[in-house]
């Protein structure tokens, strides 16, 4: 090779500098382009490739009864899903996981491959935490966790209707679950992390939201009181085979709702096999006649008319009355001559009727409608039902005497509880409530005279000689009123029953309103045999449970009255004891 | 007069390279508690969840229905009558 001295060193030189400059600018615009004019498509296809924004899951809150009893439990599960291209790549595994997941392989990869155009796919929901750990173990591609939560209820069917029950995502369905539910169920936060290839979360990046957990929920529910109802409102429905049957128990003072059972019930701790028919919160959805248990509020119009006063004479005689439409109205026996109050106590149809035939029916609309018929009660429980009053312009002389004694208007077992309430607490109206401790004014409905009249009248029910002697209950007077109505169907009555009791407890200061509806009871159907004595064993129970003092402590009632059965204990030295420092909480 | 500018500049440089390393080490402190909080977090909610189960359990001990049957069934207990009862007032 022969060595040729460059021509020109500096020319060549030049181009060498020329092409470096080129390659560093063309090297500097390509940075910039990359670094400042597309850094925002890039770095968002970057982001997409490792980052991402998952949801926070909050647990709801938990329900609990009066006592601070838990009756909604929210636990943490998981729920395992897959990406089912990852899956799919690796389907050697697929026994493997198939097995772990207990799920037939043929359908899991069916399952896979329908989906192969989603990301996302839950395999198995609501797993036991360390079920679902030991499945993560095998280290499947493209199968990772994701945590939920699932809702228990110790109590089951006892509090099924009333707490009503979430769905698979754990959003409420029915009950309080669905009326509190934003109260419950919180706000999912979210956050942002660093996933790796297999989904698995590598690092937490920053909060976006911060998750807000469902707030707790205390109910004006008493456990124990519901179990009582629950218990002997069932073997009830056995005793007198009877289709179906709810009892509601309200606290007078407060309005609340200390007890609301339906027999029959559900499991609201499974999904599937329960009848939706049984889930039906039947006291304050289904409504029915109410019969004689509405007389009350007949006489609380007849007296507040000034026409009539307790013992004002009224001739039932002869025990039939017939109406204008040339329909005869029944009393079991011909009691002959009465009273108003022997009208309440010996529940006569034919009385009733006549002394709602000398009111107007303006009158008679606006009490029953005062007391809360034919209006929801404000309980705020989904699916009320306001039952039915129909308006005073369309009542004849037949309507208003039917209404007069229970016929032709319909109230749930609640609204009825409601109205009784009002007569036990002076006069005055308030709506139940489900929350311990909630603000609940009342209303003054009728004149505190009048009510403490027709308490009077009420409690002659509860004796030898009134309808309802098997409601009652040693030591307490009680006071209520007996029902019995006929089942309504397509076209008119049918030869089935609904057998109802009303009362308050103890009738001198009434501290408790209970209120028993059964349908359908074969054999004897009366309200005073079938409804009272469920009425008695439960609220002999909640008495006790509540250490309500009985009416009269010295008089006392034991089954051997020569024995001293009532013994002064020695008077503490130092402070005053009250009975009331007995009341409820205080062993 | 230039000096002085270049004082002032001097100044203003040091400020921004302050700042930035400031801003750094804010991110990385937010990094840290962060982490931090998480790991409280999910060890406040583990403490939550492990509460809801005991709370689970023993509510189903202590059932009603079961409390009863052992009660009368295996303890042979009963509710007094009023026979039994005793009224003890001041």
């Amino acid at each position: 090779m022969k060595r040729v001295k460059p021509a020109n060193t500096r020319a060549r030189l030049y181009a060498v500098a020329m092409v470096l400059a080129l390659t560093s600018s063309a090297l500097v615009v390509r940075a910039v382009d990359l670094q400042v004019v597309r850094k925002d498509f890039y770095q968002e296809q970057g982001d997409q490739r490792f980052l991402r924004d998952i949801p926070i899951a909050v647990s709801r809150g938990t329900i609990f009864d009066r006592n601070g009893e838990p009756l909604a439990v929210s636990t943490p599960v998981d729920s395992i899903w897959a990406n089912p291209v990852d899956v799919l790549s690796n389907a050697e595994r697929l026994p493997e996981l198939a097995k772990a997941l207990d799920l037939d392989e043929d359908d899991l990869k069916q399952k896979l491959v329908q989906r192969s155009d989603k990301e996302f796919v839950y395999l198995k929901r609501h797993l036991n935490p360390d079920d679902a750990r030991a499945i993560l173990k095998l280290e499947i591609p493209g199968i990772a966790t994701e945590r939920e939560f699932r809702r228990y209820y110790p109590n089951g069917e006892v509090m099924a209707h009333v707490l009503g029950f979430t769905n698979i995502d754990d959003r409420g369905q029915e009950g309080l679950e669905l009326a509190f539910d934003d109260w419950l169920a919180g706000k999912p936060g979210a956050k942002r992390v660093i996933r790796d290839l297999h989904g698995q979360v590598v690092e937490n990046v920053e909060l976006l939201r911060e998750a807000q957990p469902g707030r707790d929920l205390t109910l004006s529910l008493d456990r124990r009181i519901q179990y009582l109802a629950y218990r002997e409102l069932k073997s009830a429905l056995a005793e007198h085979h009877a289709t179906s049957g709810s009892m509601v128990i309200l606290d007078v003072p407060t309005g609340e709702v200390l007890a609301m059972v339906n027999a029959p019930s559900f499991n609201p701790n499974s999904r599937n096999g329960n009848d939706p028919a049984n889930r039906r919160n039947r006291a304050v959805t289904d409504v029915v006649e109410p019969g004689s248990t509405i007389k009350a509020f007949t006489i609380a119009a007849a007296l507040e008319s000034g026409k009539w006063k307790a013992h004002t004479p009224i001739d039932t005689s002869p025990g039939t009355l017939t109406l204008a439409d040339g329909r005869t109205i029944r009393d079991v026996h011909n009691k002959g001559l009465l009273d108003v109050t022997g009208v309440i106590t010996h529940s006569s149809n034919v009385g009733a009727a006549k002394i709602g035939l000398t009111l107007t029916r303006d009158h008679m609309y606006d009490v029953d409608h005062r007391f809360g018929f034919g209006e929801v009660s404000g309980s705020g429980f989904p699916g009320e039902s306001p039952g039915l009053l129909p308006i005073a312009k369309s009542w004849g002389p037949v309507e208003q005497a039917t209404i007069a004694y229970g016929y032709g208007l319909n109230v749930t077992p609640l609204q009825l509880a409601q109205g009784y309430t009002a007569i036990a607490n002076n006069g005055r109206l308030r709506s139940p409530t489900y929350v311990k401790g909630a603000q609940n004014p009342d209303t003054a409905v009728i004149d505190p005279e009048i009510a403490a009249t027709l308490r009077r009248m009420l409690e002659t029910v509860v004796s030898a000689e009134g309808s309802g002697l098997k409601a009652s209950i040693t030591n307490y007077r009680v006071a209520g009123k007996t029902g019995t109505s006929r089942a309504a169907s397509a076209g008119g009555y049918d030869n089935r029953h609904i057998s109802l009791f009303v009362g308050m407890v103890p009738a001198s200061k009434p501290r408790l309103v209970g209120v028993v509806v059964i349908h359908d009871p074969q054999g004897a159907y009366y309200g005073g045999l079938v409804s009272a004595p469920v009425f008695s064993k439960v609220m002999d129970g909640a008495l006790r449970l509540l250490d309500v003092p009985p009416d009269n402590v010295k008089n006392w009632f034991t089954a051997a009255p020569e024995n001293p059965h009532t013994i002064d204990a020695k008077p503490p030295s130092s402070e005053d004891v009250e009975l009331s420092n007995f009341a409820e909480g205080v062993p | 007069m230039s000096a002085r500018i270049a004082g002032v500049m001097t100044i203003l440089l040091g400020t921004v390279v302050a700042s930035a390393i400031g801003v750094v080490s804010a991110i990385q402190k937010s990094r840290v508690l962060f982490v931090e909080l998480t790991r409280l977090g999910s060890e406040r909610d583990d403490l939550n969840f492990e509460f809801g189960r005991l709370q689970l359990e023993q509510a189903t001990w202590a059932e009603n229905n079961r409390i009863e049957q052992i009660a009368r069934g295996r303890l042979g207990m009963v509710s007094p009558n009023p026979a039994e009862t005793v009224v003890l007032r001041q």
